[in-house]
Parts: structure tokens; C-alpha cells; sequence
């Protein structure tokens, strides 16, 4: 099927963008990749009066070193967040996690505000981003603002952007010489996540001293494995360990899906592993 | 909207409605029906094109999206009558049965190529995931990437662009 007709706006400054956006009103969508609007404006799942699309955004691509921390543009593209040095050094968990996002194709489109404003509990980056204590720093007619990803991430496709806001920026604070991997099941090529498990560890003389782990698809929002994190910091990084911390992996989730929890704490335990050797 | 696109090398200037996608724009406006449409949801990756020298869905990007941008379709890969030479191994392998998914299957090929020039089974696998086939059972498509690959290999020089007869004789006779 085809999109029911829009108007199609392309701003060439933030300040024009989010002036578009409040003139338009409730019935305007920004566009970002496109990955998943498109799609779903094919099927007409939504019709929107208005696509402002934010392409022409520059200041929003690319990957800035901001001190303690990373300042992630939301336009930036997964194939770009791939490449990025700052990135592999800083934040090894985003990394690892954006490998796993869909294809090629989709990757060279599809960006990591995109995927964030989208809030799909499955989408690959929310867990990693909210281990990570990243905040959102948005813009809408009042002024800036910003979120840390606890409280950005509300319920199923919904977040705390109002309407008449844009995502610009993420700020992920470094996680320099962690261990990091993402642990995701899904059944076939290019599918989303079943259940996935974002793991960060900091070892220090055969000890972790300081974990993060996120679960993907455990609810409708990304839930952040705080009884897992609590039973690892101060333990030596041995299987025996991990295994047991693992084992409260779905402590505090509340899917009701023996399924879900039991995969939640297989693929706990194997991002640990990995993780600490990595 | 008015848009100004390079198709294939060639610059066309239309106007469209801001709804059209890019696959409907290459396809119903210039004609080039190789680039095919598999299905609704994105999956398949029969349409894949390069824009700006990367590989997307066509059936997932806006004809005005593309205003100001490079496209390559499959139809814009051939050079003076000869075949590009990821075309030509996929040829030389059998690496097609109905033909529907080959299209996509080569651009992609080229973009996976390009990222590594030597990539390993599992790495053809990764980099062809957003592309499906129901008849091949992908074997030979893998083995013609790698194929391809290696006649493009890095150093092949600009004998790697040109298709040899006795390389297209050594392959389509017995295989290996
Ligand atoms: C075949 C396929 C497979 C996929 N598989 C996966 C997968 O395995 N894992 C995964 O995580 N994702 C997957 N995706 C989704 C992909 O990651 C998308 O890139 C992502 O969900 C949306 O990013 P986008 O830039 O394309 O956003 P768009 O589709 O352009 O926008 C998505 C939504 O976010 C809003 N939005 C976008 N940017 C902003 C902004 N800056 N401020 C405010 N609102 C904004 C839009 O209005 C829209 O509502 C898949 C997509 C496809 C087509
Ligand atoms: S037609 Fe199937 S992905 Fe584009
Ligand atoms: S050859 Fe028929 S779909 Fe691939």
C-alpha cells in the first residue's frame, strides 16, 4: 500500500523545525530514517496531515566528545553510531547493541533518536541506553529540556516528548575500559528481539566494581535488572557469580511470561559472560 | 514537490507528489522496473537501491527524500554492454532460480563487498540478511558473493571491472 496523502515540510534549522511542528499542531509527525514510519504509513496504521522531515538537521548527526560523557546527535544513523571511534572507546554497550538492529539497509537509514522516540519495547537501543543513565535533551517551544531515559520511556510506542518537541540530542555518559555485550534472541534474520539483556561491567583486579544491566522486551518500557547490578558489584567475575546474579534477572518485571523470565535470566547469564571477558 | 534526482548517472527533474515512494518514482516515472517490489513490510529487500552509495529499501524511502541524492539502480550497473561483475558471478554460480530476489540481492552484494572486500560465509550471510529468497536456499548466492569478491578483490585493478571470457567458461562448466 501507499501512505494517504501528507504535506511534506524540511526545515533547515531546529528553531524552524519545532516552529513548524507547533503550527502544524497535533497532526504533524517528524521524520526522521523513516524505518519505521514509512512502514507504518504504508499500512496506514497512522495518517498524518503533516511530515516534517529533519534531514537537512545537521547539527543533530555525529557523535561529540562532551567530557565525562558522550553527546549523541538523535539524526546520527545506526551505520554511523557502527563506525563511530567515540563510541567503541566510551560506550562499547551502544556498539554492540546497534550491531543487532535489523540490516544493513535498514541501518543506513534508520537513526538513534528514531529508534528512541519510537520507544518499541523491543527496539534494540532502550535498555542499552537507559544501563547507561544517558538523558535525552529535547527542544520544543518553551525552550530545552532534559530527560534522563527512567523516566523518557513511559509505556508501549510512548514517551515523554509532547507533540510539539524534538529529540536532539542524547547524552551517554562514558563507560571508558567496561566490558560490554548484548545478548539478543530472535528466531530469523533481521526480527526483533523475543528478550535481549544489555550487560556493562567495570573489572578491576579479577572484581566487579561497578555493573549495569537492561532488559529488552521484558514489559512496555525497557526495565533496568537492578537486583542483578546490586548482586554483582563487589563479587569476584567468576561463573559462579555471574550465574547467581543472573538468576534474578526478571526480579521486579512484570510480563507473567514464565517463557520471558526464563530467557531474561539464560541470556543475563550469557551477556555477563561475555561482558567480562570482553 | 518539485525534486531533482541522479538516476544512473542521468539527472531528472519532476515533480511528485510528497507521498510517492521511491521504488514508485523509479519504477512508474523513469521506467526502471528492475528494481522490483517483493513486498509490504519492508522485509524483503527486492528493492534495494544505493543512494548516495549505500544500500537501502527503496520501498521504505519517499521520492522526495531522495531529492538532491545519487541513486543507483540495478539497471545502472552495467558497463558498455558488459555486466558489473557481482552480476556476472551471480550468473557464472547460479546463484538465481525465479530471479525475483536479484536485484536486491546484487546491490546489496556491492555494498556488503565494499564494506569487506573479503568476507568470510558468515559475513555474506550477515551483511545479505535484510534480503530473503524462497528459491535458492541462498548456498549459491553466498558462494557467488564470494566469488565476486575475489575477481573485485583490492589490488584486481581495472581488470576486475572487465568480464573475461574464460572466467565465465571456467565457472558455468561444472561448478568449482
Ligand atoms: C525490517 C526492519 C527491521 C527492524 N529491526 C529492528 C531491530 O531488530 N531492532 C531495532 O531496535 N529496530 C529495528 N527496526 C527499526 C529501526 O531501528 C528504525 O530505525 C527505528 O525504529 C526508527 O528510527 P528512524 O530514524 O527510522 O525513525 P522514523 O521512522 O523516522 O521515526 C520513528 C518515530 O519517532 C519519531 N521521531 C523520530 N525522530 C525524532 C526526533 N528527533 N524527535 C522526536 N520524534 C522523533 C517519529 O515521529 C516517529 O513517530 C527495524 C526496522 C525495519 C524496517
Ligand atoms: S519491497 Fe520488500 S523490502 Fe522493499
Ligand atoms: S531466486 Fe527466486 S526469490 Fe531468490
Amino acid at each position: 500500500m501507499i501512505p494517504a496523502e501528507f504535506d511534506y515540510q524540511c526545515p533547515s534549522s531546529v528553531d524552524e523545525a519545532i516552529r513548524m511542528l507547533a503550527d502544524a499542531g497535533e497532526d504533524a509527525k517528524v521524520l526522521a530514517g523513516g524505518q519505521s514510519l514509512i512502514p507504518v504509513l504504508r499500512m496506514r496504521l497512522a495518517a498524518p496531515s503533516v511530515l516534517i522531515d529533519l534531514s537537512a538537521l545537521t547539527e543533530l548527526t555525529g557523535v561529540r566528545d562532551d567530557g565525562d560523557s558522550l553527546l549523541i546527535g538523535a539524526m546520527t544513523t545506526h551505520y554511523e553510531v557502527q563506525r563511530d571511534h567515540l563510541v567503541h572507546e566510551h560506550a562499547r554497550l551502544l556498539f554492540a547493541a546497534t550491531n543487532t538492529v535489523a540490516d544493513p539497509q535498514v541501518r543506513h537509514r534508520g537513526t538513534f533518536g528514531g529508534s528512541l522516540a519510537h520507544a518499541d519495547p523491543a527496539g534494540d537501543l532502550l535498555a542499552p541506553v537507559l544501563a547507561l543513565d544517558a538523558v535525552m535533551i529535547i527542544a520544543g517551544p518553551n525552550g530545552r529540556r532534559e530527560v534522563p531515559a527512567a523516566e523518557f520511556f513511559v509505556d508501549y510506542f510512548t514517551t515523554a516528548l509532547a507533540p510539539d518537541e524534538l529529540l536532539l540530542d542524547v547524552r551517554v555518559p562514558k563507560c571508558s575500559g567496561w566490558g560490554a555485550h548484548y545478548e539478543k534472541l530472535n528466531r530469523v534474520a533481521q526480527a526483533w528481539s523475543i528478550v535481549a539483556v544489555a550487560a556493562a561491567v567495570q573489572v578491576s583486579g579479577g572484581a566487579i566494581t561497578q555493573a549495569r544491566v537492561g532488559l529488552t522486551n521484558m514489559g512496555s518500557t525497557p526495565v533496568r535488572a537492578r537486583a542483578v547490578e546490586d548482586a554483582l558489584v563487589g563479587q569476584p567475575a567468576t561463573p559462579e557469580a555471574i550465574n547467581a546474579a543472573a538468576e534474578r534477572a526478571a526480579e521486579g518485571t512484570s510480563v507473567g511470561d514464565d517463557y520471558k523470565e526464563n530467557l531474561a535470566r539464560v541470556l543475563c547469564g550469557r551477556a555477563l559472560t561475555s561482558a567480562v571477558t570482553a | 514537490m518539485h525534486i531533482s534526482v541522479n538516476v544512473d548517472g542521468v539527472r531528472h527533474a519532476d515533480e511528485v507528489e510528497p507521498r510517492m515512494l521511491l521504488v514508485h518514482y523509479l519504477r512508474e516515472r523513469l521506467g526502471k522496473t528492475g528494481t522490483v517490489v517483493g513486498c509490504d513490510t519492508s522485509n524483503c529487500g527486492a528493492c534495494t537501491v544505493h543512494l548516495d552509495g549505500h544500500s537501502v529499501k527503496s520501498c521504505s524511502v519517499l521520492a522526495v527524500q531522495a531529492n538532491g541524492h545519487d541513486i543507483t539502480t540495478i539497471e545502472g550497473l552495467a558497463r558498455d554492454g558488459k555486466l558489473h561483475p557481482v552480476q556476472e558471478a551471480f550468473h557464472a554460480n547460479h546463484a538465481l532460480q525465479c530471479g525475483f530476489c536479484t536485484p536486491g540481492m546484487i546491490m546489496q552484494a556491492i555494498d556488503l563487498i565494499a564494506d569487506d572486500p573479503s568476507p568470510d560465509d558468515e559475513a555474506v550471510r550477515k551483511g545479505l540478511e535484510g534480503n530473503l529468497c524462497r528459491c535458492t536456499g541462498y548456498q549459491n548466492i553466498v558462494r557467488a558473493v564470494q566469488d565476486a569478491a575475489h575477481r573485485m578483490r583490492p589490488g584486481a585493478g581495472p581488470d576486475a571491472e572487465r568480464v573475461q571470457d574464460e572466467a565465465r567458461a571456467h565457472h558455468v562448466v561444472g561448478g568449482e
